[in-house]
């Protein structure tokens, strides 16, 4: 344990943008866990004479066409943001390195049959389909969340067929079957251990795109409703401010997602670099 | 006396892909005869080599042996039990699964990278012969230090040991669950030669200790020499000639083992006339039941050959070959003692 | 220390390289000395980590990028190949010093058929046209015996066995007649028949060719069957070179006697074996030992922590060290 937390700082220390990345991603979590505390302002509450003010002292980063201040509400939706796309995530890494897993491990019909069901998924363009899903399913925060699950689990599914295979054969495989392991057990006692480095980055990635989505489905009005302060939402009411010159309704919402994004793929890398033991030293 | 191990007339047939699939009429899917008739047995406290090259069918004979892979046809008897009878997936409840164990040749990949050498020793303890934390602790020490592994070393990763104690790791984690017979497939290939003399010690005084029986894989003729009192030598999915290793090595009576042996470096005690066999091994799909697998390449041969596969039969005092034609007992190339003692049996020439 | 007599034809002097890591720099080689002569087979001997590899890329520019060579030269037709610019090494490269590598199959091109890949050789050195290049390439097919050439020149590497694949890699290594042959390792993973085919088709070729091999090897007996001298290599020094005869007969370095004493080949028995006592060196060291077999050698006496002497017992035989045996 000491030296995981030893190799960890040692990672984190090592590259700078690594480290960067860490410590925007520990900001992010603070900021969602204590959004309420945090908030200068009750980001529901409106004000119409404040509507579309400029950042000032008063509302750091002005206000929105209800007076709502953008701050408050930036904050507020983070919660929402990392919540949907923390849950989305976990859906898809765990179904998806299942299948990944059964289907990469046990060849023949399981791998036919989960191989299809992935290529179904990814025939057709992924936010199209998380938008079919969620119309159809109905406009509700859950349903964000499963659809984007769906999208990303043939991510998942395919990385980690892929790596289970070339594992399969490996002599450590036999070894284990010569110690009386059973084979569910060799393919998640054995064989899982090693693909976890590849799966931080898979992760990690999947954080970036699933904020994305639910920003892009919330965009085009699917999914979280108004008044919730949510980031694509933000930006969807903000962009029409633009043209009439009011800049800061539709930027820092957009400039949220991009770090967070920006945020996810950079912990990636170093992720994976702390996990993996043969970056150690 | 029982042997440990019986093998008899064991075979594998691995189905290839039919050429044309549906639409053919002949139904028949070709078969790749990996192991054809094979019988030997292994005694208790004995060393037997396994000699062959690549593509003989050795790799899969042992993996039959010690379960991991379902037989075509024949069977494996060991102790007495019929362990042939169950099928791979059940082996590992019966209690026979411990006492066949295995060491592989590659330590880097035979290892998984995630585990310490402590988990990698006490995986097999944990699933066949599970103890409370304290014995395990102690049996996993208790078999590292028979294996020459300081206990600092438990704790690392493979990646962070030495070839020669990544292999030591593979011989502890075999020995843990105290096996009868370990089969080792080519344990030293892949290790400098100064390590692999230890290993070789190791194995020897192993062997003694714990009386255990060897199956020795190799294709290093000298290893097999050296560790082996007697030895079986595959070719093409068959053994060709079974015998005491000196005699085999003095007088090999295989046109094959011959030409083996003639192409070892042997810059000290004289080379052996090199006997250059043409072309590579028949194709393994399919053969002829008849034909001799060897025919083609021999330097003999007659139409003989091809009518009759020759099986396993006596040629001296636990000396069997398959030929027709097997080489008469050579004259030897005297070896000149010019650094090294001659082998040490001596080939009793008149 | 080049040898007295006729001029080499390659001559490495006091060659030193060393490799950054992240773990510390890597003292690879340190002065060490050899030299081919025309027509002649040096084998380079040594166990993992010897730097006999190392060296052998560096004769042909193709070093690592993490590797410095600090010092020494590498002479090759009166000219130092270490600052011989890039296009002077390509032409030399396949066209007067060739080399064959380990595991032969991953050494091709998976995706090129072996013909075409022997006549890329052709075209780039030989200045051939497409048609000649392919003929040319059938034709040294069969100078390495490879039965039906016309057909297999169409064939891809993974079609092939590895004793095939090492017959394209002589084949293309052969193709321009270059002056020396650099065999890394070309044996190593394959069959022992198979071994002895590839070796007796190399010794042929070369005195066909009137080529000069550098054999690079771990195996000190097939060593000991191909090359007329030997140079034993331990931790990035060169301890012994000597003709093959002697050095089996008479080794007079330790390493080198330690070295006869673990092979398996002539051992009457397992009880003969002798383990080589300790373990090599870690080259990332700062403070390794002048003679970095002194902590292995039981003949070692507080002198050997001087300078490392370099003894010629003969106009051939030369031994690093101040105690030889």
């Amino acid at each position: 344990m000491r030296e995981l937390i030893r190799h960890a700082r040692y990672v984190v220390t090592e590259n700078p943008v690594t480290g960067f990345a860490f410590a925007l991603f520990a900001l992010l979590v603070t900021v969602a866990l204590f959004a309420p505390w945090l908030s200068p302002h009750d980001p529901l509450a409106s004000h119409a004479a404040e509507a579309l003010h400029r950042p000032s002292r008063d509302y750091w980063l002005g206000t929105d066409a209800l007076g709502r201040d953008i701050l408050s509400r930036l904050i507020a939706a983070s919660r929402l943001d990392l919540g949907i796309a923390v849950s989305a995530v976990a859906l898809a890494s765990t179904f998806g390195t299942a299948l990944g897993l059964m289907g990469g491990y046990f060849g023949g019909w399981t791998d036919r049959i989960i191989g299809r069901l992935t290529d179904t998924i990814m025939a057709f363009p992924l936010f199209v389909l998380a938008m079919g899903i969620v119309a159809a399913l109905g406009n509700t925060v859950a349903n964000i969340v499963y659809a984007t699950a769906i999208i990303n689990l043939p991510l998942y599914a395919r990385v980690v067929r892929a790596e289970t295979n070339i594992r399969r054969t490996a002599g450590f495989v036999e070894a284990a079957r010569l110690s009386g392991n059973s084979e569910l057990r060799i393919l998640f006692a054995h064989i899982l251990p090693n693909i976890l480095p590849l799966m931080a980055v898979q992760t990690s990635l999947t954080l970036g795109y699933a904020i994305l989505n639910a920003a892009g489905l919330s965009f085009i009005g699917l999914g979280v409703q108004p008044p919730t302060p949510e980031w694509g939402i933000m930006v969807s009411d903000g962009a029409s401010s633009i043209v009439s010159g009011e800049w800061w309704v539709a930027l820092f919402p957009g400039l949220a997602l991009m770090g967070a994004v920006f945020c996810f793929n950079l912990m990636g890398d170093g992720l994976r670099d702390v996990i993996d033991p043969r970056n150690r030293t | 006396m029982t042997p440990l191990l019986d093998v008899r007339h064991l075979a594998k047939r691995f189905p290839l892909k039919a050429e044309r699939a549906w639409l053919s009429r002949a139904r028949h899917r070709p078969q790749v005869f990996a192991v054809d008739d094979v019988s030997f047995t292994v005694g208790s406290g004995e060393s037997v080599g396994l000699v062959g090259e690549s593509g003989c069918g050795k790799s899969t004979l042992v993996r039959l042996i010690a379960r991991l892979l379902d037989q075509t046809g024949g069977t494996v008897h060991f102790a007495g039990a019929d362990i042939g009878a169950v099928p791979p997936r059940r082996f590992a409840r019966t209690p026979q699964r411990a006492k066949i164990q295995m060491v592989f040749q590659d330590p880097t990949d035979s290892l998984n990278p995630r585990f310490t050498a402590f988990d990698a020793i006490a995986d097999p303890i944990r699933r066949l012969r599970p103890l409370g934390r304290a014995a395990l602790r102690a049996r996993v020490g208790e078999v590292a230090q028979l294996c020459g592994l300081p206990k600092e070393l438990l704790s690392r990763f493979p990646h962070q040991l030495s070839g020669g104690q990544k292999a030591r790791v593979g011989i502890a984690r075999a020995l843990a669950v105290e096996p009868q017979l370990l089969i080792l497939d080519e344990p030293t290939s892949a290790l400098d030669v100064s390590v692999q003399v230890v290993i070789l010690h190791l194995l020897q005084s192993l062997k003694e200790r714990l009386g255990l029986s060897y199956l020795f894989v190799s294709h290093d003729l000298n290893v097999i020499r050296l560790l082996c009192s007697r030895v079986l030598v595959m070719y093409s999915g068959k053994i060709v000639e079974s015998g005491p290793t000196a005699q085999i090595f003095q007088a090999p009576r295989h046109p094959y083992t011959a030409a083996l042996l003639s192409a070892i470096p042997n810059a000290w005690d004289g080379q052996r006339a090199r006997i250059v066999l043409p072309g590579e091994p028949a194709s393994p799909v399919d053969p002829d039941p008849r034909a001799c697998r060897f025919y083609g390449r021999c330097p003999k041969g007659t139409a003989a050959c091809t009518q009759t596969m020759p099986e396993l039969a006596a040629i001296g005092a636990a000396h069997e070959v398959a030929c027709h034609f097997p080489e008469a007992a050579p004259p030897q190339t005297v070896p000149e003692n010019r650094h090294s003692p001659q082998y040490e049996v001596k080939a009793d020439r008149a | 220390m080049s040898g007295t007599g006729p001029v080499p034809l390659l001559a490495v002097d006091e060659l030193s390289i060393e490799f950054r890591t992240r773990s510390g720099t890597v003292h690879a080689t340190e002065r060490i000395s050899l030299d081919l002569a025309a027509g002649e087979v040096l084998a380079v001997v040594g166990e993992s980590g010897s730097g006999k590899s190392v060296t052998a890329y560096a004769v042909l520019g193709i070093l690592d990028p993490a590797a410095r060579v600090t010092s020494g030269r590498i002479m090759f037709q009166g000219q130092d190949l270490l600052h011989a610019d890039e296009a002077r090494l390509r032409r030399l490269r396949g066209g007067e010093i060739a080399m064959i590598f380990q595991n032969p199959r991953t050494a091709l091109n998976p995706i090129r058929a072996v013909g075409r890949q022997i006549a890329d050789v052709l075209e780039r050195h030989a200045g051939v046209g497409r048609g000649e290049a392919a003929r040319r390439a059938t034709e040294l097919l069969k100078k390495v015996k490879i039965p039906d050439a016309e057909r297999r020149a169409r064939a891809y590497p993974f079609e092939l066995s590895g004793g095939m694949c090492q017959r394209v890699m002589i084949a293309m290594a052969l193709s321009c007649r270059p002056r020396i042959l650099i065999a890394d390792e070309p044996t190593t993973g394959l069959d022992v028949t198979t071994q002895a085919v590839i070796m007796d088709l190399i010794d042929e070729v070369a005195r066909d060719e009137g080529m000069s091999t550098l054999l690079i090897t771990h195996d000190l007996a097939l060593a000991a069957e191909h090359a007329d001298r030997i140079a034993v290599m331990h931790a990035g020094h060169v301890v012994e070179i000597a003709p093959t005869e002697t050095l089996l007969r008479v080794p007079r370095h330790p390493y080198t006697r330690n070295l006869i004493a673990a092979m398996p080949g002539p051992a009457p028995s397992l009880d003969a074996l002798e383990a080589i006592p300790g373990a090599l060196p870690d080259l990332r060291r700062s403070d390794l030992p002048t003679c970095r077999f002194s902590e292995r050698c039981i003949r070692y006496q507080a002198d050997c922590d001087q300078a490392l002497p370099v003894e010629r017992l003969s106009a051939r035989h030369m031994v690093a060290c101040r105690h030889p045996l």
